[in-house]
């Protein structure tokens, strides 16, 4: 018996179609793979099925019957529940609270609502302490409380999405074991991912979405391969991560040089711990990692946005240690952050504000900023990089992510930096975004500038570096020179000790 | 200092710790739910003005109270219309709630000034109780108002921290969007959770007008409605703290006439100055602690709520 069927699926977007006619069949009771790269219209049209969006055309069908959900509520009634990756966790809320909220009884027992959301956790393996205050908790432990509040509602349907990006392997593992539990309980989970490995290892069948429809429905995952899986995927133009030939080779003078760099979090955790690593003139180092094993704020602190606990870094050998993003620009650093919107650009600020954000002091003079100088500026910035803009003086909110990387991009380069990091500088664009974005590094690094690439992207990561070292818990556990990087050595040591060790 | 000097003290601690309760169990009720409204003073002179209005009109402390409650919700009512619905910024709309409040309450009390006092909030019928010493006058003889605001006090933190409404209305003010993904109806909870706050700092600028100043006069509030918002911060927003910060902050202002008579040399300015600067330590304190683990503060205090399709 279907559980879902998602059929001729379309929604559209201001300038964008997320899903062009896609369609899904879940079996009841089965793990069902949604594979497909980013930007492929899996996370669209699992929020069609969820409630969060409408799909302008298409059917939905539960269990045989015709379905139209206006809220996520309605869905929940529905029994589709759905994790999100960002999670939705109150954490101030203790686990019992957040799992109960919006679905209690009107008097809380705290004893006897803790006892019951115990007394599910243990039905599916999903190990918790309902007392505990989430904020207290890692990322496994955060998304146990997601699913757990989905099957509090009891959901027959539960959409995971990406849940392993944030998970070490152990816990992996761990959600299989889980997924593999409610799907003997007769529910249907369906798992969005792009890593072939687990799909394997967790789910029964497969659907693949490319450019927002399906190419390959309910393939039975004994039968997929790795280069099959790809093609399907990708599609025909899969030239954008190729191994790139340098016309230009690194020199062996180091630029960045990080010593034993220690960064704490809030909670006192070393979200980076004892890194040290060089990044030589013209060199791309990239840096390898499962998402949040201390990436972001090893750039962050290399930027100098958070303080860092003990260590060194030094730029053409000028200590950084201790100074402010702006003497760090001035002595030759350069930062596209992660978080483009948040960090790295002004959504309500105009195109050309934000292109002179960083360099206002060479538009005009004194305390006044000079418009004209401001405008060719920006405009300069834009025709270099290609930014398509709908005008100048029209606030970014409204680009693409494309756009407003080549914009961020182009910006932190107008300072003709000697360092630049680049943190996840291609995630969420679409092909041509990636290439435009890549050509800039690669042309960058044979000018002679140093690139710290940072990038979940093994291909990526593989395809630009010259060396590439992998993050784990904050410590940088392998490097390796580009020529012996492959992509199983590297996501052997991204994966962990227990690989290493092994090998 | 005699018996009866320090029971009179006690008397005034507890009468202007009821005071500042009241006003700041409503501010606190609102802020759970995300909602700051700093327009506590302008409630408490609305409802002030409307007590002493229905107190000549009709004589009943009673309906006094409960047209202060009405009066004061209805002004509350307008910041949570601009705040909540309409999304506009909190502390403005909240700041103006209190100049708007101060102006038309002098306006509406005109007539009141100088008037002869009306009748105030009485006791409760508690016999002997009230004739124990010590303790007989300072706790049964005082007014039904403070019991109420007692009885207050724990429905409050049994609604919040014991109820499905409760734990729907942190939600809100802890993160609205996870809330209303939970099925919450973020507007109607932040709308109510103000009118609630509106009602009970109506309740304290009753008590104020009828039992304290014991008449009307413009500015009665003298910035009570302040101390209240501060003392919401002070209690960490927890109906328990708060009370007995309000104990705390109620003792200053019933020292603060009685100083040169105990013959103590402060300025009573630097005395009515004292709880903004325990409050400024307690944030202080909160601060250090809070690089450790979340704020006690809600966290989406001061947000107004869209729900967004992307």
């Amino acid at each position: 018996m279907l559980a879902v069927e998602l059929q001729g699926i379309w929604k559209r977007f201001p300038g964008v179609i997320a899903n062009a006619g896609a369609s899904l069949a879940v079996q009841a009771g089965s793990v069902h793979a949604v594979l497909g790269e980013n930007g492929a219209g899996k996370t669209t049209l699992m929020n069609v099925l969820a409630g969060v969006y409408r799909a302008d055309e298409g059917s939905v069908k539960l269990y045989g019957q015709e379905r139209r959900f206006s809220s996520p509520a309605d869905a929940i009634g529905a029994g589709v529940a759905m994790v999100h990756q960002e999670f939705r966790l109150i954490p101030t809320f203790t686990v019992a609270e957040n799992v109960a909220l919006g679905a209690s009884p009107m008097m809380l027992r705290k004893r006897e609502m803790e006892q019951q959301v115990a007394d599910l956790a243990d039905r599916f393996g999903l190990h918790t302490d309902p007392g505990r205050e989430v904020w207290n908790l890692s990322m496994g432990e955060r998304q146990r409380v997601e699913i757990l509040k989905a099957l509090w509602r009891d959901a027959k349907i539960l959409i995971l999405d990406e849940p392993t990006a944030v998970l070490t392997p152990d816990e992996a593992d761990e959600l299989g074991r889980i997924v593999a539990a409610m799907a003997a309980d007769d529910r249907s989970i369906i798992f969005i991912s792009h890593k072939l490995g687990e799909v394997t290892r967790f789910c029964d069948e497969a659907t693949v979405l490319r450019g927002g429809a399906t190419v390959a429905s309910s393939l039975p995952v004994e039968t997929l391969n790795a280069g099959m899986l790809a093609e399907l995927m990708v599609g025909e133009s899969t030239a954008v991560s190729q191994r790139r030939v340098r016309t230009n080779p690194a020199t062996d003078t180091a630029v960045l040089a990080v010593e034993n760099l220690t960064v704490r979090d809030l909670h006192g955790i070393a979200t980076v711990d004892g890194v040290s690593l060089q990044v030589n003139e013209g060199e791309i180092l990239g840096i390898a990692g499962v998402a949040g094993n201390g990436q972001r704020p090893l750039a962050d602190a290399v930027a100098g946005l958070v303080d860092t606990e003990s260590g060194s870094i030094q730029l053409a050998g000028e200590a950084l240690s201790g100074t402010g993003p702006k003497a760090r620009i001035a002595a030759g650093l350069a930062y596209v952050p992660e978080d483009r919107l948040g960090v790295g650009l002004a959504p309500k600020l105009t195109v050309t504000e934000n292109a002179i954000i960083r360099s206002y002091g060479t538009t005009g003079s004194g305390p006044m900023v000079d418009r004209a100088i401001a405008r060719d500026q920006c405009e300069s910035l834009v025709d270099q990089y290609n930014v398509k803009i709908g005008g100048v003086d029209r606030p970014i909110a409204g680009l693409s992510g494309g756009n407003l990387q080549r914009l961020l991009v182009g910006r932190e380069l107008a300072t003709e930096p000697k360092v630049l990091i680049a943190a996840q500088p291609t995630r969420g664009l679409d092909v041509q975004g990636v290439k435009a974005i890549q050509d800039v590094l690669v042309a960058q690094a044979e000018a002679g500038v140093s690139i710290l690439l940072i990038s979940e992207d093994l291909d990526e990561l593989l395809a630009l570096s010259d060396r590439v070292m992998v993050m784990r818990e904050g410590q940088v556990t392998a490097e390796f020179e580009a020529s012996q990087a492959t992509r199983a050595l590297v996501g052997a040591a991204m994966a962990g000790s227990a690989h290493q060790e092994a090998s | 200092m005699n018996e009866v000097t320090i029971v009179g003290l006690l008397v005034d601690v507890i009468a202007f710790g009821v005071l500042l309760y009241l006003a700041a169990l409503g501010e606190l009720v609102a802020e759970k739910a995300g909602v700051l409204n700093l327009g506590v003073e302008g409630m408490m002179a609305i409802g002030g003005v409307a007590a002493f209005w229905s107190g000549v009109q009709f004589g009943s402390p009673l309906v006094g109270l409960i047209v202060a409650g009405i009066a004061a919700g209805l002004l509350a009512l307008v910041h949570a219309l601009v705040a909540v619905v309409l999304g506009a910024d909190q502390v403005v709309s909240g700041l103006a709630l209190t100049i708007f409040g101060l102006g038309l309450s002098a306006f509406l009390g005109k007539e009141y000034v100088s008037l002869p006092p009306v009748e105030q909030f009485g006791t409760l019928p508690l016999g002997s109780l009230r004739e124990l010493r010590i303790i007989g006058p300072i706790l049964f003889d005082q007014p039904w108002v403070a019991w109420l605001a007692a009885a207050l006090g724990f429905l409050t933190w049994f609604v919040l921290e014991r109820t499905r409404v409760g734990l729907g209305l942190r939600a809100v003010g802890e993160n609205a969007a996870t809330a209303d993904a939970a099925g919450q109806s973020v507007t109607v909870t932040r709308v109510a959770a103000v009118v609630v706050g509106g009602v009970l700092a109506g309740f304290s600028g009753a008590f104020l007008v009828l039992n304290l100043a014991k008449g009307w006069t413009e500015g009665v509030t003298a910035g009570r409605g302040w101390i209240a918002v501060a003392l919401v911060i002070f209690g960490a927003w927890r109906p328990g703290r708060t009370a007995i910060g309000a104990l705390l902050f109620g003792g200053l202002l019933a020292l603060e006439p009685r100083l040169q008579t105990f013959g103590v040399e402060v300025s009573p300015i630097l005395v009515s100055m004292l709880p903004y600067a325990i409050t400024i330590g307690v944030l202080v304190v909160f601060s250090i602690q809070s690089r450790h683990r979340p704020s006690a503060a809600p966290a989406a205090i001061g947000r107004a709520y869209r729900r967004e399709e992307r």
